[in-house]
């Protein structure tokens, strides 16, 4: 613990910090550009030079410089002062003054510091550099004049996301930022260099000259384009998001967001169900509320307890969720499944939440040192998850080992074949190097569950976990990888049914089954069901949209307070960012609305009461923003018996996993682009 | 005054007057005894480079068996150490390295394989500049016959040493000359400096420890450790021992590299070398005694000035790599510096904003300097700026960069202004009105 002193502060350090850590701890601010705490350090851009004593005649960096006992940092000192004065100067003489047309105005760090440590006028009279532009794809705006080369993207892509794509060429002032080939950049963390940037080079093409920072009204939200529930902040004016950007959570998404995240709910102003439809002489017809309920009362009419049913969607909120559990009760129906893709855990497969949470969690996942992925491909499935295996892998060393068809997980792997086979009979280079770990970590792919034999797999690859130890005092080395943002929350409450939406669909088909609320379900193929009544809750005209019979416009994760449950058992809320367009309202409203059609009113009449409702029964989903409490002492059985088809990853395409993030043109333009599916985009255009 | 006699002169074969081949440099001294060098052990060569004095013939003269000696005493086979030999010799003025590698390899190979013994590196690495290609091809059949010699390679000399010496060709960046950029480079990056702490002695080439040597400094040692230290330190003043390799260019009746004895006065190693300035002493103008990167110095000030670290330090230069460059006064100073300004701009990495934004504006103005297209107050400006640029770098490029600049503004300031006046005066007296 190294002691110093800052401007006459004295301060102890931990081991190992930076003098400019040493500065932040003191409450002195450094100005910085290319130093980031995420990345390594450059110490290129010289902006936090600082004096210090004992050393040679010469200011320091001290994003670089190791602090040490007995050192004395000056950072106001006339030294100090002339070095950033003069590094802001050598910044800005190639820096063109654009910032009155410039999208990071008003958020760009060149500006805020050349305010505060700049000189005010400039002596440079020679002609400024002018840089061209560089493709890098559908997401990235570059205006590389603007680019004050601090390398944070350059790091950013080769250290974090794993893809060498961004480099400099050139040297001296020539010296520019580039894909190399000017291809799109393939990673689906790109967007994330656009925050990284510090000023204007790159910037967001969908956000280019949308809005100004203080135009727009911030919301916290949370992510629901995977089950990651990473922390974003919505920014909107008016009626529409315009942008979303991560906010810092350590435990979760640290700064970054996919992506998906990032550009999905643009999608949100394309395609809207904005007002009630109803399906008459074949064909579907705008109606007001009231004709709509009177449909769906019509609809319902003879049909009794378990012949009414319910599927959820991926994007739902526990508080719709737990809504339309209540209506149904009112019906006197149970079957209600959040099970999109009939993936073989929670419900009847087993009680125990362990196992169907991350019990691993994302952030210690970052200390494994060996990690079995089964089915899983979380590059594509959990982007953020896949960050954390790849500094596993990149600081401790650790092993990757998986059972998949081989697909680039940005590190390196060893694959062992693509069918379940290899649970049975385990390699003898696995076991042996689970049996010699200290934090093995077994992850089930929700491709690998989502399958007739997905229990078995499931009660397998628990079994191979507990015999390597993987379940410690302080250590659960035993998670299911989740894609659907709506999914622990939805097992969390028994938002499941015996057979899952198997059983109900060939209810459906052989007449057993009267009535389908189809809540914001669109990932399963219902076919045209000729003698079910279909009623559609959602916010886009998609797949579940097409075959209803009612329709009902709901909100959007954006346009409600909601809560959601991540993978590793994460309760988090997200607020309401905008305003649901047209006739749209929140979900639990328009449930509580119908249920008094119905004749049977559900017992709340704001959204407290629902969430009080709630904390009631299921007392967990009240622990806001709590640190996750794994499981360590999961118990799973099943006498099934392992098939030996091939596994299937459950995201075939990165961008177009859900309704919104299909009618987000950027995301279209991305599986075009990035993914060379072209197809994809016309039919989800359509 | 005594001039250096040929039988203490070092580089025997530096005009390449004999065969460069094993069996010449064995007749030359080179090779001899080898293993019993070896058999001195490691600390005792050390301490004897220690006691000869040696500075670093690179540049910047630190003390090479210091250097040396912050190296791992045991290292592990999981943690090897190396030596990186500098042989990207590229600063303007310099061609000293170049008659070693061409002419006499085998010192520097012997040299490798006795600094490497005594640092207790595994390997040697020479780093050669790209555009040496003759020389590249010199020195690898150098090693080739060392190698089928068993001077090196599996126990070297019979030593019971295993050392292996390898030879890299650059790709013609200055850059990498500096030491950290030279360790990216040979690791396959882009050569830019490394940030230092850590220093390559704690983690240089692949994270290992490494020290990077000069070729003259390494080649010197098996003749220092043959000869005893004390011969070697009996040349020069304290401080500045030995003999060293001058190259003198420019404004001289016979530009030539030669071996000396440190501390020589300038106007001896011109008059008995060199054949004296053209036109005479009255016509020398300035010199830049150390390589393009070190101050130059005005003719009066440096005639009689010992040629060493200390004496040119105190006129405000350096000895830099002894690189000499004569200037009479048909040279057009101001053109001289700008162009060694351009040089630096060139050879910027990119890496650190002073010196990427810092060459370019300096040698702008330059140029304009050059015409005296300019303001009275831009010749502190462009002072200023230099000072900026200096000590706020990654790599000493950037002072490199400003120190010749600095140079010209404190000595030849006059000049300056008078170009800017004469500029003034022939260009049209409606510019200010045109504005």
């Amino acid at each position: 613990m190294p002691k110093l002193t800052v401007d006459g502060i004295e301060v102890e350090v931990p081991a190992g910090a930076t003098v400019l850590q040493a500065c932040e701890i003191a409450g002195k601010e450094i100005p910085r550009f290319c130093y980031h705490e995420r990345l390594s350090i450059a110490g290129n851009c010289r902006m936090c030079l600082v004096e210090v004593k004992p050393g040679p005649p010469k200011p320091q960096a001290s994003c670089a410089l190791p602090a040490a006992d007995g050192q004395e940092v000056l950072t106001a000192s006339p030294m100090t002062k002339k070095a950033r004065e003069g590094v802001m100067e050598f910044l800005l003489i190639n820096h063109p003054l654009d910032c009155p047309i410039c999208d990071q105005g008003g958020e760009c760090d060149l500006q805020d510091q050349a305010l505060n440590y700049g000189r005010g006028r400039s002596r440079y009279q020679e002609n400024k550099r002018a840089v061209t532009e560089k493709y890098m794809g559908p997401i990235i705006k570059t205006v590389m004049t603007r680019c004050i080369h601090c390398t944070r993207c350059v790091r950013f892509a080769e250290e974090v996301a794993g893809v060498e794509e961004i480099g400099a060429i050139g040297r001296g002032e020539n010296m520019q930022i580039t894909t190399y080939l000017e291809k799109a950049a393939t990673s689906e963390l790109s967007g994330n260099v656009i925050d990284l940037c510090p000023v204007g080079a790159l910037t967001s093409k969908p956000y280019a000259f949308e809005a100004r920072p203080w135009e727009l009204v911030k919301t916290n939200g949370i992510d629901v384009m995977d089950a990651v529930g990473a922390n974003v902040r919505y920014d909107a004016r008016g009626p529409q998001i315009l942008r979303v950007l991560p906010r810092v959570n350590d435990d979760v998404n640290e700064e970054w967001i996919s992506d998906k995240a990032r550009y999905g709910p643009l999608g949100l102003m394309k395609r809207r169900l904005d007002t009630p439809w109803v399906r008459k002489d074949g064909r579907l017809q705008k109606a007001s509320w009231n004709e709509a309920f009177g449909a769906i009362k019509a609809g319902l009419a003879g049909a009794s307890g378990d012949q009414i049913a319910a599927i959820a969607g991926d994007l739902l909120d526990v508080e719709s969720m737990v809504a339309m559990k209540d209506l149904l009760g009112t019906l006197g129906s149970s079957r209600h499944e959040c099970r999109q893709d009939g993936a073989q855990i929670g419900g009847e497969f087993s009680a125990d939440r362990g196992s169907y949470l991350f019990n691993t969690g994302i952030a210690p996942l970052e200390t494994a040192d060996v990690i079995l992925l089964i089915g899983a491909n979380p590059r594509w499935e959990a982007p953020l998850v896949n960050t954390r295996i790849r500094k596993a892998v990149r600081k401790g060393g650790a092993r990757v080992f998986a059972i998949g068809p081989e697909v680039d997980l940005t590190y390196a792997v060893e694959w062992l074949g693509d069918t379940p086979a290899k649970l049975g009979r385990v390699p003898k280079e696995l076991s042996e190097a689970l049996s010699a770990a200290e934090r093995p970590a077994i992850i089930v792919g929700a491709g690998a569950l989502a399958r007739a034999d997905g229990g078995a797999i499931l009660a397998k690859a628990h079994g191979l976990a507990a015999r390597s130890g993987a379940f410690r005092d302080d250590w659960a080395g035993f998670g299911v990888l989740h894609d659907a943002a709506a999914r622990v929350g939805g097992l969390d409450i028994g938002f499941t049914a015996e057979g899952g939406v198997d059983a109900i669909l060939s209810d459906a088909e052989n007449g057993a089954l009267k009535a389908l609320f189809l809540h914001g379900a669109d990932e399963i193929d219902t076919g045209p069901l000729p003698g079910v009544f279909k009623v559609y809750i959602g916010h886009h005209g998609d797949q579940g949209a097409h075959v209803a019979d009612v329709i009902l416009p709901s909100a959007s994760f954006a346009e409600k307070s909601g809560t959601y449950v991540n993978m590793e058992g994460r309760v988090q809320r997200s607020g309401r960012a905008v305003f649901p367009p047209g006739d749209a309202r929140e979900d639990w409203a328009i449930l509580r609305a119908l249920s008094d059609m119905l004749g049977k009113a559900l017992p709340y009449n704001d959204h407290d009461a629902l969430r009080a409702r709630i904390a009631g029964e299921w007392a967990h989903l009240a622990d806001v923003d709590l640190p996750a409490t794994p499981s360590r002492d999961v118990k799973i059985t099943s006498d099934g018996k392992i098939g030996d088809a091939p596994f299937s990853y459950s995201v075939g395409n990165f961008y177009m996993t859900n309704p919104v993030a299909r009618a987000s043109e950027v995301m279209q333009d991305c599986a075009a682009v990035i993914l060379g599916d072209g197809d994809a985009l016309q039919e989800a255009a359509e | 005054m005594t001039f250096l006699d040929d039988k203490d002169r070092i580089f025997t074969n530096l005009y390449g007057f004999q065969s460069a081949g094993l069996k010449a440099a064995q007749t030359r001294g080179d090779w001899d005894g080898t293993k019993k060098l070896l058999a001195m052990g490691q600390d005792a060569i050390i301490d004897q480079v220690k006691e000869s004095g040696l500075r670093g013939r690179g540049g910047a003269g630190f003390p090479t068996g210091v250097k040396w000696s912050f190296m791992p005493k045991a290292p592990t086979a999981e943690r090897p150490s190396y030596l990186v030999i500098n042989a990207d010799e590229s600063e303007p003025g310099s061609c000293k390295d170049r008659e070693i590698l061409r002419h006499d390899p085998h010192k520097l190979i012997e040299g490798a394989l006795v600094a490497g013994f005594a640092m207790r590196a595994k390997a040697a690495y020479i780093y050669i500049r790209g555009e040496y290609i003759r020389e590249a091809e010199a020195l690898q059949k150098a090693i080739d016959e060392a190698y089928d010699a068993g001077l090196i390679g599996k126990n070297a000399c019979k030593s019971g040493f295993d050392y292996d010496v390898y030879l890299h060709r650059g790709a013609g960046a200055y850059i990498c000359g500096e030491e950290t950029a030279m360790i990216e480079s040979l690791e396959g990056k882009k050569g830019q400096p490394r940030l230092k702490p850590p220093f390559p002695a704690g983690a240089g080439l692949y994270g290992m420890p490494t020290t990077v040597n000069n070729v003259e400094s390494i080649a010197v040692v098996p003749t220092i450790l043959r000869r005893g230290a004390a011969w070697f330190a009996g040349f020069g003043r304290e401080n500045n021992k030995g003999t060293k390799l001058f190259q003198i260019s420019g404004h001289v009746q016979n530009p030539c590299v030669v071996e000396e004895a440190m501390s020589i006065p300038f106007r001896d190693l011109i008059e008995k070398h060199c054949g004296g300035i053209t036109g005479g002493w009255d016509n020398l103008l300035a010199v830049i005694p150390g390589g393009s990167s070190v101050p130059l110095v005005p003719a009066a000030e440096i005639m009689d000035c010992p040629m060493d670290f200390d004496g040119l330090r105190e006129l405000g230069s350096g000895l830099g790599t002894a690189a000499v460059i004569v200037m009479d006064k048909s040279t057009d100073i101001v053109r001289a510096i700008s162009r060694i300004s351009y040089f630096y701009k060139h050879e910027s990495c990119g890496q650190c904003t002073p010196c990427r934004e810092g060459t370019g504006w300096m040698w702008r103005v330059m140029e304009r300097l050059v015409t005296g297209e300019a303001d009275l107050e831009e010749i502190d400006i462009l002072h200023d700026v230099t000072r900026e640029v200096e000590g706020h770098t990654i790599c000493a490029l950037g002072d490199a960069a400003a120190w010749p600049i600095q140079g010209l503004i404190r000595h030849f300031r006059p000049e300056l202004e008078r170009r800017i006046r004469d500029y003034r005066g022939t260009a049209q007296p409606m510019m200010e009105a045109a504005e």
